[in-house]
């Protein structure tokens, strides 16, 4: 099944815009775009988690963030996301840029 | 008689001090503090070790000194906090209980969490931080005698205490080694977690550039994994090798350890906060000043002073059952040493990032924003006797907590 992603907002960055437009479907379409063609079951754990503090918090998870709440360490974390894990899982995950705190 | 009690004696904790000794009647309460180190260090002046500008004496002067004599001052560590029990244990089995706590703790560097960092056999000897005066002491005799060299600094991860400092300490080397006839011996690396010189698009853009200028170049987006010594080099987890002759690290900053002993804080042991009030989220008696909360501001002094305030005014407030007000917006101000006596200034908040303009009076200054200056240099240079003198015991500064408009352009 192909999604329709000229229906879905994107900013200039590639990042949806309304994360409620999101869909697992869209998930997999847009990890194709990050070189990533199959979902695993490690993948979708972090996703969800992402997912979760995202909407709870209206930010995207920060990598400590996510490698304190899945339990999966960083090293792990950019072999299923390699180079900006935090990143391409904000962009897979439906969510806005992570943002670095000042 | 009631307790209002301040963790932490650093710059956050001993400006509440004594505006509380002034708003509180000493027949209601009694205020303590408690603090672990006896001596208070000015920690904007740590960059400037270094290279020789300060000698670490310029930087220390007793806690004792800054607290009003009607606050009883405790140096200890804290084992507990209980905020379910209004309690907290300090070691050596006394136990504290409060009507009120502010959590003024800090936040600290961490190298122990880095492979290779204090480990590999480089740590104090081509490997420095300057985030602690040791460190900052160690690395100005390194640099007094050093020929030159590739030089990289490296921020661990974000956030981090004064987030212009990183940039600060590459603008006053690149001048260092001009000065000593070694800028062409010495080739500077800065390696960073963010996707560009600082956090703020418009600042960033502006730094970048200075950098790019001074022949800096610029590693973007580096999630550093691990120090390897024998081979010198730093690698991160997407395996870029950056070989070095002089590492320099900003390890990654976190709250105290008593913080998450106490399962108060948040993966890196900040206590979530109200972010405009300054209150708890989770204890309505619990109120947050300085790097130790959550609050998505710059960790530095002058935030801490900027919640002054808000937080003192929102804890009389609830003393008298009003309800808080959400007046803190995120208020930062920083010079930025650049290097040649001059300096850069961004004043900035929650919403509106660092802008160009005149600071404080609009057209006039005496301080350009984002702009490099002569007087943001010696505005920097003047502010250690205000920090000493003025600021720390709670003294009036000459404008608002609030970010002003006023002065800056779009």
């Amino acid at each position: 099944m192909t999604v329709d992603l000229t229906q879905i907002s994107f900013n200039e960055e590639g990042f949806m815009t309304d994360p409620h437009q999101w869909t697992k479907e869209i998930a997999e379409e847009l990890a194709k775009q990050e070189g990533i063609e199959t979902l695993t079951a490690d993948h979708w754990k972090i996703i969800d988690f992402c997912r979760q503090v995202g909407l709870a918090s209206g930010k995207a998870p920060t990598l400590r963030q996510i490698t304190t709440g899945t339990g999966i360490s960083t090293k792990d974390l950019f072999a299923l996301y390699p180079k900006g894990p935090a990143k391409k899982v904000a962009r897979i995950a439906g969510l806005g840029k992570p943002e670095g705190c000042v | 008689m009631k307790t209002f009690l301040i963790l932490g004696a650093g710059t956050g904790g001993t400006m509440v001090a004594n505006k509380m000794a002034q708003a509180l009647d000493p027949q209601e309460w009694r205020i303590l503090i408690v603090d672990k180190d006896e001596n208070h260090y000015y920690q904007p002046g740590f960059l400037f070790i270094p290279f020789g500008i300060y000698s670490p004496s310029d930087v220390v002067k007793p806690k004792r000194n800054f607290l009003p004599p009607t606050v009883d001052v405790i140096f200890g560590e804290i084992e507990l906090i209980e905020p379910d029990k209004n309690r907290v244990k300090l070691n050596g089995g006394r136990t504290i209980n409060y009507d009120y706590l502010v959590v003024a703790t800090g936040s600290h560097t961490r190298p122990d969490l880095l492979p290779g960092l204090v480990d590999g056999g480089g740590w104090r000897k081509n490997i420095f931080d300057f985030y602690t005066p040791d460190g900052a002491t160690a690395l100005g005799r390194f640099l007094k005698f050093w020929k030159g060299g590739r030089m990289v600094l490296n921020v661990a991860e974000m956030p981090i205490k004064c987030p212009v400092a990183p940039l600060e300490f590459l603008f006053l080397a690149d001048w260092f080694f001009r000065e000593r006839g070694i800028r062409d011996k010495v080739e500077i690396t800065f390696a960073t977690p963010l996707p560009g010189a600082f956090t703020k698009p418009r600042a960033s853009a502006i730094l970048g550039n200075m950098l790019a200028e001074r022949g800096i170049r610029l590693e973007t987006e580096y999630a550093i994994m691990e120090v390897d010594n024998t081979k010198q080099v730093i690698r991160s987890y997407d395996e870029r090798e950056i070989p070095y002759d002089l590492f320099v690290t900003i390890p990654t900053n976190m709250g105290a350890e008593v913080i998450g002993a106490s399962g108060m804080g948040d993966e890196l042991n900040f206590v979530p906060v109200n972010k405009h009030t300054l209150q708890s989220v989770k204890w309505e008696n619990v109120w947050l000043i300085g790097d130790a909360s959550n609050a998505p501001a710059s960790k530095a002094g002058s935030v801490a002073h900027f919640m002054l305030d808000v937080v003192i005014e929102n804890i009389l407030r609830h003393m008298e059952g009003l309800e808080p007000l959400p007046k803190f917006d995120g208020h930062a101000n920083c010079f930025i040493e650049s290097g040649n006596e001059k300096g850069v200034l961004i004043d900035f908040n929650y919403e509106v990032e660092p802008l160009p303009g005149m600071f404080p009076l609009p057209g006039f200054g005496p301080f350009s924003l984002l702009k490099e200056s002569p007087a943001n240099h010696w505005g920097k240079m003047m502010f250690k006797w205000i920090y000493w003198n003025v600021l720390l015991k709670g003294g009036e500064m000459p404008f608002e907590s609030q970010m002003s408009m006023a002065g800056k352009w779009k």
